[in-house]
């Protein structure tokens, strides 16, 4: 029963987290959207004079482009899969019956609160250093030659870092909701004589469906910007051997100062962070109302 | 019998996956209680070196460890309070006055959240330069608190949309006042779930590396920034870098221990309950 007076309050209440929210993402947005279309670099000072499609197209046809985008791809794919299959199975396993439970749950969930520059590198320097780190140290003593990590796989490597701190994520995520599933059917499953295996694929997953595609949609996004992980540890090299659209789009513009291709850049971005949100807002929608 | 053996296994197999998890931290916080020379030693030893704390002693002397530190508290905790004090009103607004129009409000809130920060970046940088808010801390406590807002409106929305209403209209009966109805009715009920978006915010504000990178220097750069600069290839100091980074890392940790649960609640945006 709220009266007129507490209604339009509310809507004055409202006020100030939805202006701020316009103004820092639709008034950029449409900056670097107008920036997208004209000639700008910082270090040639002009006129900005209006160029229609043309840095779209200088940077769709940029061999780093093709190249960052399957690093992408593959950065996020790889990421997800380790963290989704990893994930399930520690879940699956924490729900067990077992002694100092919690301890183990607090352990496994420590490397999301580490910062990512952190856990890049301390993961660069003291485990994947050819000379002085773990991995080395380790392969030696086994009569193996050190591998370099980060010239011979970069990509793969930035793939296990991100992997690490993304894990956690999963697996909590999963818990929560396998926990949730109802004790009785496992029970009554059981004694109808369903083995694990076949418990596991058609109750466990299937219950798990929509907490693994949450984990899939919210990953994706988190993942399309990986930065600073790239920053201090290869910095997108050799060449751009793990350069993503994120730290692609970071060089041109503040390395080479060149603002128009760098929005173009930013707007393709947007489109393909936008093909993922609407997905995910699907999701989300879906449960307001249940 | 055969279930305790069950849980025999299950706790040694869960144990050794942990410990392997948690191993990356575990070896930093060793390490930094290592000489450099023992810190790169090609036969490292678990338990069996001189323990120092001379790592401790050069970081916090010999760089500006304290500003950094005090830095990551101003932009973490400022940003957190700053962010509550604006989203309290409209998550209220939200949840006790909702109207027809209330859920395309909060899915448009969380889709500024998706935007990837590429997509602001150069607008966002040449702004803070002309009106000179580059390496600064003001500078840094904006963007943050409007790149964690929606999370937090949306975070006091699901806590404030259980607060069942017949308690604030009752004291509406009672002749409160709508301030006096938000002060002593609602804030109590609600401060929990205020607590738990306090606590999860200055977290994520606390590792947030990708604004703090591109948007600082020497003055106001956070932890996050600082620890970055140890990775020019001149001098590996591993232990000095296992020092920066527990102490970096230590106070969020505890905090992310005690709010796991709120975790899954904030970052899943309630798609998991």
């Amino acid at each position: 029963m709220s009266t007129l007076h507490s209604r339009s309050l509310a809507r004055v209440a409202l006020v100030p987290a939805v202006a701020l929210l316009i103004v820092w993402m639709i008034v950029p947005l449409c900056m670097t959207i107008y920036y997208s279309v004209i000639d700008y670099n910082l270090l040639v000072p002009g006129d900005n004079e209006f160029i229609g499609f043309l840095n779209y197209e200088f940077f769709l046809t940029d061999p780093a482009f093709t190249e960052s985008f399957y690093n992408t791809l593959l950065l996020v794919g790889g990421v997800l899969f380790i963290t989704i299959a990893g994930g399930i199975g520690l879940a699956v396993l924490l729900d067990q019956a077992m002694y100092g439970q919690n301890y183990v749950r607090l352990l496994i969930l420590a490397p999301f609160f580490v910062m990512p520059t952190v856990s890049a590198l301390v993961w660069k320097n003291m485990f994947m250093n050819p000379v002085n780190g773990l991995f080395a140290h380790f392969a030696v003593f086994l009569g193996l030659e050190p591998i370099d990590f980060f010239s011979q796989f970069p990509l793969l490597s930035v793939i296990i870092i991100v992997s690490w701190q993304w894990l956690p994520f999963a697996t909590l995520i999963l818990l929560t909701s396998i926990q949730s599933l109802d004790r009785e059917q496992l029970e009554a499953a059981e004694l109808d004589g369903a083995g694990p295996f076949s418990k596991f694929f058609y109750m466990v997953l299937p219950h798990l469906s929509r907490a693994i595609t949450a984990v899939i949609l919210i990953e994706t996004i988190f993942l399309l910007s990986i930065f600073a992980e790239i920053f201090v540890t290869t910095s997108g090299g050799p060449g751009y051997a793990s350069t993503n659209i994120t730290y692609l789009i970071y060089t041109q513009s503040l390395l080479q100062f060149d603002v128009g291709m760098a929005s173009a850049g930013g707007v393709v971005a947007v489109v393909i962070a936008n093909l993922v949100a609407i997905v995910l807002m699907r999701l989300i929608g879906k449960n307001l109302e249940g | 019998m055969q279930s305790t053996k069950s849980k025999v296994i299950y706790t040694v197999l869960a144990w050794t996956i942990a410990g392997l998890i948690f191993f990356p931290i575990f070896w930093t916080i060793l390490t930094s209680f290592k000489t450099e020379s023992e810190a790169i030693a090609s036969s490292p030893s678990l338990f069996m070196f001189d323990w120092t704390l001379v790592n401790y002693q050069d970081v916090l002397s010999r760089s500006p460890y304290f500003l950094h530190f005090s830095n990551s508290i101003i932009i973490a905790v400022g940003s957190s309070i700053l962010g509550l004090m604006i989203a309290i009103p409209a998550a209220w607004s939200m949840a006790f006055a909702q109207t027809p129009k209330t859920k395309h409000l909060l899915m448009w809130m969380l889709s500024t959240k998706m935007l990837p920060p590429v997509g602001v970046l150069i607008p966002i940088y040449l702004l803070f330069r002309d009106f000179g808010l580059l390496d600064t801390r003001i500078g840094l406590v904006i963007v943050m608190t409007l790149i964690n807002l929606p999370i937090i409106v949306w975070m006091l929305f699901t806590y404030f949309k259980e607060i069942p209403k017949d308690i604030l209209e009752s004291a509406r009966v009672d002749g409160a006042s709508l301030s006096q109805e938000i002060i002593y009715v609602l804030m109590p009920i609600a401060l929990p779930g205020i607590a738990s978006t306090l606590l999860l915010n200055i977290i994520l504000a606390w590792n947030e590396a990708f604004w703090t990178l591109i948007l600082t220097a020497a003055d106001a750069a956070p932890l996050t920034a600082f620890i970055a600069s140890y990775s020019s290839p001149e001098g590996l100091f591993y232990a000095k870098l296992s020092a920066a980074s527990a102490m970096a890392i230590a106070p969020i940790l505890v905090m992310g221990w005690f709010s796991q649960k709120q975790l899954v609640r904030g970052l899943s945006f309630g798609a998991v309950k």
